[in-house]
């Protein structure tokens, strides 16, 4: 029975990698923000209704519940950590190109004024 | 009308940074310094030494550095190639006026410093294997049979630099670079360079465990 869970995380584990990997904006907003509901609906029910989460573990060959709700936070988990490396990775990509263009306008700056005031280097490699 | 532009990044490098750019301005006078943000007054010190000095806002990686160096160069219009030059002194101005002249002779589109194609570079057992593995990883991934992937002293043409776009902010650069010189099918060669491991550099340098950074950087672009 525990092929069944097995096959079915690995597929969810794909899904979740191919939906982080394709980006895509407000889709993909949408779609973590239903995972987001899911996963609270989950939490609560687990409070409530522990009996619901052993009853899905049986039909999925998993055991307990409590194993089942495991299983899918480390899935959660690694969902998170995916986008939240996306969105830093995204983040520091325009943070470089900010910072390099601050850095060559100030260059620009200083070259001009210093164009000015002295005469430049004599040039031995031309 | 040749110019050969020298950039240098720079992170904390006061102590040595005006005698390295004193010693290439000898012979290479125009040195661009791309300081990233340092603490220290490695950015006085550069600008004195004669070195135009393009500072970072924020600290931003060595990859980034020659990146920003990279761009700035491509705004001056007599510059024909670039040498990249570490700024802790571990390089000899000879290797790359040597490597110049040979881009120029051979028409190439860079030309990579190599630690290993003579006996003159120093350094420690672990520190040549973790290489050589780097070399290998490149070998497999561009089938360019590098012996030194990771070495900081190279000459790059004009129309290379026009070419690279670095976005490997942190060490991983060097091997990104060496992807996008087999992604344009350039022409390359490397040559034989010494490296002075002195303690100053040794105390800067990368740990060997950094390898494991790199990949890391590698794989999950």
């Amino acid at each position: 029975m525990t092929i069944i869970f097995q096959i079915l995380a690995i597929i969810a584990v794909i899904v979740v990698a191919i939906v982080m990997l394709r980006g895509g904006g407000a889709r993909n907003q949408a779609i973590q923000r239903i995972f987001m509901l899911l996963f609270i609906v989950a939490a609560g029910s687990s409070i409530f209704v522990p009996q619901v989460w052993t009853f899905a573990a049986r039909l999925l060959g998993v055991g307990r519940g409590t194993d089942l709700l495991l299983y899918i936070t480390v899935l959660a988990f690694l969902g998170v950590a995916a986008t939240t490396y996306r969105r830093f990775r995204r983040l520091e990509n325009d943070l470089t190109a900010m910072a390099r263009q601050v850095a060559l306008a100030r260059a620009d700056n200083q070259q001009n004024s210093s164009e000015v005031t002295e005469p430049p280097a004599s040039d031995g490699d031309k | 009308m040749a110019q050969t532009w020298v950039v240098v990044p720079m992170y904390n490098e006061a102590s040595v940074i005006a005698s390295v750019i004193k010693e290439l301005r000898k012979s290479l006078p125009h040195v661009v310094c791309v300081d990233d943000c340092s603490t220290d007054d490695s950015a006085a010190q550069a600008r004195s030494a004669g070195a135009i000095v393009v500072q970072h806002p924020i600290n931003l990686g060595q990859g980034a550095s020659l990146q920003t160096g990279f761009e700035f160069v491509r705004l001056i219009p007599e510059m024909t190639e670039v040498v990249t030059f570490d700024a802790d002194g571990q390089h000899q101005v000879q290797d790359a006026l040597d490597m110049v002249q040979r881009l120029r002779d051979e028409k190439l589109d860079i030309v990579i410093g190599s630690r290993f194609l003579d006996n003159r570079t120093d350094m420690s057992g672990l520190k040549r294997f973790v290489l050589r593995l780097a070399t290998g990883y490149t070998r497999i991934t561009t089938g360019m049979a590098l012996t030194d992937a990771h070495n900081g002293l190279r000459v790059i043409s004009r129309d290379m630099i026009f070419e690279l776009q670095l976005r490997q902010n942190r060490m991983a650069h060097a091997s990104e670079l060496v992807d996008q010189i087999s992604l344009h099918k350039a022409t390359w060669a490397e040559h034989p360079t010494h490296i002075v491991y002195t303690e100053y550099s040794k105390s800067k340098g990368q740990s060997v465990l950094n390898a494991i950074n790199i990949l890391v950087e590698i794989i999950f672009k």
